[in-house]
């Protein structure tokens, strides 16, 4: 049986152990008929050209966990920001843990999506909202629609200015072969609010690692994540993804973002690591003065890869986006990027722009981008630029002369190209993690501060 | 009165195709449909031998198994191609030694056109191959060219007196697999130009064909080669024209390069199609496969005017297979009406220290679609190599469309890569600053479109500068000056 085949039988199983009287339901039916219709991407498809995603795609993987995992905190707690106090919503193989989170009902909900969807008190909310602008012939939003019952719910009401960040950590225990996971958030931003929310996607065990549960023929966990933003008007969001997960898990990520007039939304990724990362942010602008911002670092190594598709829907006049793409590929790893600016015939002035910087630092590394265009209105200023390269002589050459090792110096003039990314990062607490990260990668010691 | 862009839109939209005549000549057309009776038809009314013919029906065979690709960005009636005629040639023709046996009739048109045989032969010095209906009716300085050794003649004539010429080379850029378009052509083509410039030789002059489909429901599929050998030059042009009809007509060449080690080949198109009218009918298909092949130290420069066509599909492309080997695309597309136009280029960096430079300024008005798709891969053993791509496109209006689709793939970590993109509309302080200064809006809009393609438009040799600036000047007329 094939997994797809395998996947949409599922669905009856999986119903027996579901409230099949909501809303989302009836999503998640009419989700897995459009999914039996159009299947996992085929080889030819455009829009995975460059990501090799059957690759992960296992036969084995099964929606279904046999039981619940227990971890200790030791091992998770540098997967937590230090130093600030923050709401946590922290899921442990899809489901979500108590024990570690802090969530919130008081004046703000922070909190699950499984409680909220049987909840008849959100009910319009639910209606109002969830899977409204999920693509719907995109096959791994619709499995992640079928099947997802767990995730963040966070909802800040109108005029309101968060007090403290918000974390949303997934972890997998890595105590199962072939799980497929399919987390699920959903994030509302009333009239004048303001939130700054971290996403983070780890696993403690892979097949390359030695534990009680890893044994031959161990197929490492695939992660389907889906989330949906929706930003009203004048709101103000910063939302973070850390990628920095085990060589052998794999990742797919859709991210959909509707913004309301004078909006604000800036979205970084960081990814550093995984075998298979595939990030696809949306961004649907439905207003006028609206700003979006993605901005990313990726550093990878071994044999890596990371897919950036990002598409930016320009749909009303007087708006603006901005992307900035750093990429630097160590060892066999591949980086691609396609990002993609859609300017429709009644949105005037805009303003768009997109960048990719790459850096080739392994024999083996290759990089594919593709920063596309489709413009139809006339009064518009959209230019993109892309380049990759080598870290430049003279300047390594200039460190040398001052007593800097090879090693430091070029250390020093990576970072310093990833810099301009890191920058933007408001988060003091998440920039000295990120930091740290880096360094890592890297093999410097960066004594400074940011 | 002030010139406003509104107007310029509505004189775009008005604007005429000027080359639009059909000329009464007598063809030989052969009935509608391709088989392989067809195929054999041709080879046998071409008096080919034996390989040419079982090259074509081997091509066509392929043909039969592939299907008509759909990825480009462009929407048209897909072309019936059993309605299609496969040839057609004058029917005076014969083989002409001087310009005073060829038809006055045919003369005339090439006045109409604006190349005046005689005077391009005296003044401009460029040495000239007319293929009207996919048959070569003229080829001018041929005797000139010999005494270098230079071979400049139709591509039927090449296979019936360098046989092995074309046998070496005819079909190793462009597999006769390559692509459907390609496929077809290679089965049916009727004839093209010919060229080969022996070792160390520089061609004295530009060497020049001129393109025309005359007869009504007839597909164009004429073939180019050219070959430079080691330590060769030669610049090349091409022109096309066709008449006002109101079916779409089909246009599927090929044209091959192949520069030997040292060599470098010039290649210059200024291709003006019949356009449709301004309700989008009629007009060409022009869904032409170019490609070049750069051995060691070689250099290939694609340079390309696209002012025609209702639907324009190509990618000139270089293979830079050779080390130190260097490829040229400089393109300016403008598009007006209903056109649609789907271009951009290849490089293909496979030798060390290989470079490649890509040019390309779009200039889309009224309802038209223009889009640049290319491709830059540097291959694992391309050392060092570089590559720059600009591509700038021009909006005129608010109907219609500018799209890039640049892929870039590198996997060699010494590549240097550059790519940049802007779309803009011409700037309403760039207009004001002319006026300022006592230029005319009218004025004003001509020298920002001409400075927008002066980078592309100084690549072309000087007789088609000239021209191509008319063109540009016809295409949007109102804008340049």
């Amino acid at each position: 049986m094939s997994l797809k085949e395998k996947m949409v039988s599922s669905f009856l199983a999986f119903e027996l152990d579901t409230d099949i009287n909501t809303s989302v339901h009836e999503i998640r039916s009419k989700s897995i008929k459009d999914f039996e219709k159009i299947g996992f991407p085929g080889k030819k498809n455009e829009y995975w050209k460059y990501t090799p995603i059957n690759k992960v795609l296992n036969d084995k993987l099964t929606i279904f966990k046999k039981k619940r995992h227990l971890i200790e905190f030791d091992k998770v707690k540098d997967f937590f920001l230090s130093g600030i106090e923050s709401y946590k919503i922290v899921f442990i193989d899809g489901a979500y843990d108590p024990l570690w989170s802090n969530t919130s009902h008081d004046g703000v909900d922070i909190c699950i999506l499984s409680s909220i969807i049987e909840n008849k008190k959100y009910e319009n909310l639910i209606k109002k909202h969830y899977n409204t602008i999920v693509d719907k012939n995109e096959s791994f939003s619709l499995l992640n629609s079928s099947f997802s019952k767990e995730g963040a719910f966070i909802h800040i009401p109108k005029s309101m200015e968060l007090d403290k960040p918000i974390e949303i950590i997934h972890i997998n225990s890595g105590g199962e072969s072939s799980l497929m996971l399919q987390p699920r958030n959903l994030i509302i931003l009333e009239k004048n609010s303001k939130a700054q929310i971290l996403e983070s996607h780890y696993s403690l065990v892979g097949k390359n690692d030695k534990s009680p549960y890893t044994y031959p023929g161990f197929i490492d966990p695939l992660t389907n994540t889906l989330t949906e933003i929706h930003v009203k008007e004048n709101a103000n969001l910063d939302y973070y993804k850390i990628q920095n997960d085990l060589e052998t898990t794999s990742l797919i990520d859709n991210t959909y973002i509707n913004q309301k007039r004078d909006s604000e939304v800036s979205c970084h990724t960081f990814s550093f690591g995984g075998n298979i990362v595939r990030n696809n942010l949306n961004f649907f602008q439905n207003g006028q003065n609206i700003n979006s911002i993605m901005k990313g670092i990726t550093i990878l190594g071994g044999n890596q890869h990371t897919d950036h598709h990002t598409l930016v829907h320009h749909a009303n006049p007087n708006c603006e986006s901005y992307q900035e793409y750093k990429g630097i590929y160590n060892g066999n790893s591949t980086g691609v990027f396609n990002g993609r600016v859609l300017v429709d015939k009644i949105a005037q002035k805009i303003n768009a722009f997109q960048q990719n910087n790459n850096l080739l630092v392994g024999d083996k590394a290759s990089v594919n981008t593709k920063p596309q265009l489709e413009i139809f209105a006339d009064d518009v200023k959209c230019s993109h630029g892309c380049t990759i390269g080598q870290l430049d002589d003279s300047a390594m050459f200039y460190l040398k002369t001052r007593g800097i090792s090879e090693h430091e110096a070029k250390g020093l003039l990576t970072y310093a190209f990833a810099n301009n990314v890191l920058e933007n990062v408001k988060m003091q607490a998440l920039k000295n993690k990120i930091k740290k990260i880096i360094a890592n990668k890297i093999g410097v010691n960066l004594g400074f501060e940011l | 009165m002030a010139y406003t862009e509104e107007e310029l839109k509505k004189e775009l939209e008005q604007q005429e195709y000027q080359y639009g005549f059909t000329t009464k000549i007598e063809s030989e057309t052969f009935p509608v449909g391709l088989n392989k009776d067809i195929v054999r038809k041709i080879s046998e009314k071409k008096n080919e031998p034996k390989w040419m013919t079982d090259w074509r029906l081997s091509a066509f065979e392929a043909w039969e198994k592939m299907e008509e690709p759909e990825w480009s960005n462009v929407n048209y009636k897909k072309p019936k191609f059993q309605d299609i005629s496969y040839y057609s040639a004058p029917k005076t023709k014969a083989k002409y030694d001087s310009l005073d046996e060829v038809d006055p009739e045919l003369l005339k048109t090439f006045d109409k056109l604006g190349i005046s045989i005689d005077e391009q032969k005296k003044l401009a010095g460029v040495a000239v191959d007319i293929v009207m209906d996919s048959v070569s009716v003229a080829t001018t300085f041929k005797e000139t060219l010999s005494k270098k050794g230079i071979i400049f003649c139709s591509i039927s004539e090449a296979i019936q007196e360098h046989p092995d010429l074309v046998k070496k080379y005819l079909g190793t850029v462009i597999p006769k697999k390559d692509n459907f378009y390609s496929a077809l052509n290679s089965a049916v083509f009727s004839d093209g130009s010919f060229c080969y410039i022996p070792k160390g030789v520089k061609c004295p002059m530009e060497l020049s064909t001129y393109f025309r489909i005359n007869q009504a429901g007839t597909g164009q599929f004429e073939r180019t080669l050219v070959i430079a050998d080691e330590g060769s030059y030669v610049s090349y042009l091409e022109g096309c024209t066709a008449p006002s009809r109101d079916e779409n007509q089909l246009h599927a060449a090929v044209v091959e390069l192949i520069a030997l080690d040292d060599a470098e080949i010039k290649y210059s198109t200024v291709q003006n199609w019949y356009p449709g009218n301004k309700q989008g009918k009629g007009g060409v298909f022009n869904f032409v496969t170019k490609r070049g092949l750069c051995h060691e130290n070689s250099k290939i420069s694609w340079t390309q005017v696209e002012t025609g066509s209702a639907v324009t599909w190509k990618y000139p492309s270089c293979i830079l297979k050779g080390n130190n080997s260097v490829g040229e695309f400089y393109s300016i597309a403008v598009t007006n009406n209903y056109q649609q136009a789907d271009t951009g280029t290849k490089m293909i960096h496979l030798g060390k220290n290989t470079k490649s430079t890509i040019i390309s300024k779009g200039i889309s008005a009224g309802k038209s679609q223009n889009s640049y798709r290319g491709l830059v891969r540097i291959g694992n053993n391309a050392e060092n190599a570089r590559n720059f791509s600009q591509c700038d496109s021009l909006l005129m209006g608010n109907n219609c469309g500018a799209h890039t689709f640049p892929y870039i793939e590198a996997k060699n970590k010494t590549a240097q890569i550059e790519h940049e993109a802007t779309t803009s509309k011409i700037g309403e302080d760039q207009i004001f600053y002319c006026n300022q200064r006592g230029i005319d809006t009218e004025k004003a809009i001509a020298l920002i479109v001409n400075g927008f393609s002066k980078e592309v438009l100084n690549k072309l040799p000087m007789e088609f500068a000239v021209e191509a600036q008319k063109l540009l000047e016809i295409s949007l007329e109102g804008s340049v000056g």
